[in-house]
């Protein structure tokens, strides 16, 4: 990956926030989205700004990351009514509530000793008073990452939270036909850009998943026909095979300090819980059950680990502690229950479920009490978190004719509240997305 | 001049879910009592009995009469009849050519999520190579390997290409 230098530099707020200024509850689900005017971005007619398109740019990506939350709409600029360099001093506030603009984003770039300055002001048109402000700066070719950390600013200021635009989705991408598919992992920006494919298509490769710290990614390949976890560096390019393991490795997913890979080991026809360490490579068996116990996540402090098993009969959920001990099923509302996924809030479980003849993404609390299912589809599976747990991303197929045509799969992500479902675009079909931490 | 605002202050609202009851297109689950599922085929043959295919399409022959593949009921690894004599068959041509080495492949249909899949692949190959061995093969010259649904035989989603992708495949090796 580039090399990012990048300083931020708090801008001095104007006045102390006292009082009732914009701010929006995302808990809230179903809301009319709060509209923003965000504003072109100002320059001494730099040509290499220009050449590069930077300033449309750069709003472009800004606007489209909000706008996407589904807690946002951004005001078309052509009713804009002051739109010059000025405003991003003194904004006349009257004017962007005459539009019906809650929020004003200004900014400014310039070049300086070859690096891109990006400097941001966000506006509460109401109480009239610059609400978040900082100065960004980079390299130039880095205008997309500075973008998303403003569009992150602002989505935080606005609804305190954290903020999950400037990460990363890994996934396989599928083409050709269902018994011939050719699949290959991918990567790409939240919202679609800097697309790449990781590997050739040559081995079969599933269940990709980001190490929560470091650029490396946990997946399953059939690499000389041996199907086993692996590692790969996304810098570097490198793989690895996890461990020596006697049979099949799957369900690879890492501790929250990226230092330990959970996953299955089928022997002989059961599969049971592991964990390697990465750095003294010790394995620890965690399951020992003569049924299938996979699809293993740990909670964000990872003192439990949630996985899937059919010891009771039917696929449900478990929680256990992460030596192995105190077993408990927490999945009792009937149906099958797949691919259980911590939140890193720590609050939630994401799983599949499946029930008369319909998938179903849903959570549940981490005693299996709260269950809400979020979207239902004929099929749809393997939930992943943003970042800040306010989302899940997915994947979903459509059902073949009985000549096998029309299958497709694709990405798509929902809120937590089963609000502001949306397609993720890819360039081909996609499966297994796992969504990474806001990139360090 | 907060008028505006009011519609954003913070509410601690529990959202509420319709669990989607009216609209649930009820798909009835593959089991026993869905049995002896007609084909629509010109012959009108039975193709499934108790959700395990029976018919002959998909299937190839190792050597004469000794068919690669034995299939299973959905979510099931348990061996039927049917399955438990072609892996005898298999056994006796294992018996006959005794240099050959197989791999066993075990495989699921599309309606169940992929790393269950896996390893429910797994089990089913490894139902397969446990017949076998009782039947007095040596189990180094078996291997098993899990493709999950990764590979169905037939593409389509309906009940007849889900019965005849859950299988495992024997395949020589040497």
């Amino acid at each position: 990956m580039r090399k990012l230098l990048l300083y931020l530099i708090p801008l001095i707020l104007f006045t102390n926030i006292s009082y009732a200024l914009i701010e929006i509850d995302i808990t809230e689900g179903n809301r009319e989205p709060l509209p923003l005017a965000i504003s072109e971005f100002f320059h001494d007619n730099n040509s290499e700004i220009i050449d590069k398109k930077i300033t449309e740019n750069i709003r472009t990506v800004i606007s489209d990351d909000l706008e996407r939350s589904g807690l946002f709409s951004s005001i078309d600029d052509k009713a804009f009514i002051q739109n010059n360099r000025a405003m991003h001093l003194k904004p006349r506030f009257a004017d962007w509530r005459l539009i019906k603009a809650q929020g004003l984003l200004t900014g400014e770039l310039a070049i300086e000793d070859n690096r891109l300055k990006v400097e941001f002001r966000l506006w509460d048109t109401f109480a009239e008073k610059e609400i978040e402000g900082l100065v960004l700066i980079t390299t130039i070719d880095n205008w997309r990452r500075i973008s998303h950390m403003i569009a992150d600013k602002i989505y935080e200021r606005l609804t305190g939270e954290e903020g999950y635009f400037d990460t990363r989705i890994v996934y396989v991408a599928e083409e050709g036909p269902k018994n011939k598919r050719i699949k290959k992992l991918a990567i790409m920006d939240q919202d679609g850009a800097n697309h790449k494919f990781l590997t050739s298509g040559k081995e079969l490769v599933l269940t990709p998943r980001f190490n929560p710290v470091r650029q490396e990614i946990t997946y399953l390949s059939y690499f000389k026909n041996l199907p086993r976890v692996y590692l790969l560096n996304i810098q570097t390019g490198i793989q690895e095979v996890v461990g020596d393991f006697p049979g099949m490795t799957f369900a690879p997913r890492f501790s929250p300090d990226g230092g330990k890979i959970i996953m299955s080991l089928a022997r002989e026809g059961n599969s049971d819980l592991y964990v390697m360490d990465l750095t003294t490579r010790v394995v620890e068996r965690l399951t020992d059950s003569p049924a299938i116990d996979t699809s293993p996540s740990y909670s964000p402090d990872g003192k439990r680990i949630t996985f899937n098993s059919d010891r009771g009969g039917s696929q449900q959920i478990y929680v256990m502690d992460s030596n192995g001990r105190n077993q408990k099923r927490i999945s009792k509302q009937g149906g099958n229950y797949a691919t259980p996924v911590w939140s890193p809030r720590g609050d939630l479980i994401a799983f599949t479920k499946f029930f008369q003849g319909q998938y179903f993404i849903g959570v549940m609390r981490t005693d299996g009490s709260g269950e809400r299912l979020l979207t239902e589809n004929w099929y749809q599976e393997a939930p992943s978190w943003s970042s800040n747990g306010r989302v899940l991303i997915f994947y979903r197929e459509t059902k073949a004719n009985s000549a096998g045509d029309g299958h497709s799969s694709s990405i798509w992500s929902i809120d937590l509240t089963g609000f502001n479902e949306r397609k993720i675009i890819t360039p081909v079909d996609a499966s297994d997305p796992s969504w990474s931490k806001l990139i360090q | 001049m907060v008028s505006n605002f009011e519609n954003y202050t913070r509410y601690l609202v529990i959202v509420l879910f319709a669990l989607f009851l009216a609209a649930c297109e009820t798909v009835p689950k593959e089991s026993a009592t869905s049995s002896a599922t007609s084909s629509t085929s010109s012959t009108s043959a039975v193709e499934i009995i108790d959700g395990v295919y029976v018919g002959s399409d998909t299937v190839e022959m190792l050597a004469i009469d000794v068919p690669d593949r034995i299939f299973f009921a959905y979510d099931s690894y348990s061996l039927t009849k049917a399955a438990q004599n072609t892996l005898e068959k298999q056994a006796k041509w294992l018996k006959a050519n005794g240099s050959a080495t197989i791999a066993i492949e075990g495989h699921a249909d599309e309606r169940g999520t992929r790393e269950y899949n896996l390893a429910l692949g797994d089990r089913r190959a490894n139902a397969a190579k446990d017949y076998l061995m009782t039947q007095g093969i040596s189990s180094s010259r078996v291997t098993t390997i899990s493709f999950g649904k990764e590979r169905p035989v037939n593409s389509g989603s309906n009940k007849k290409a889900w019965a005849q992708n859950r299988r495992s495949v024997t395949v020589r090796t040497n």
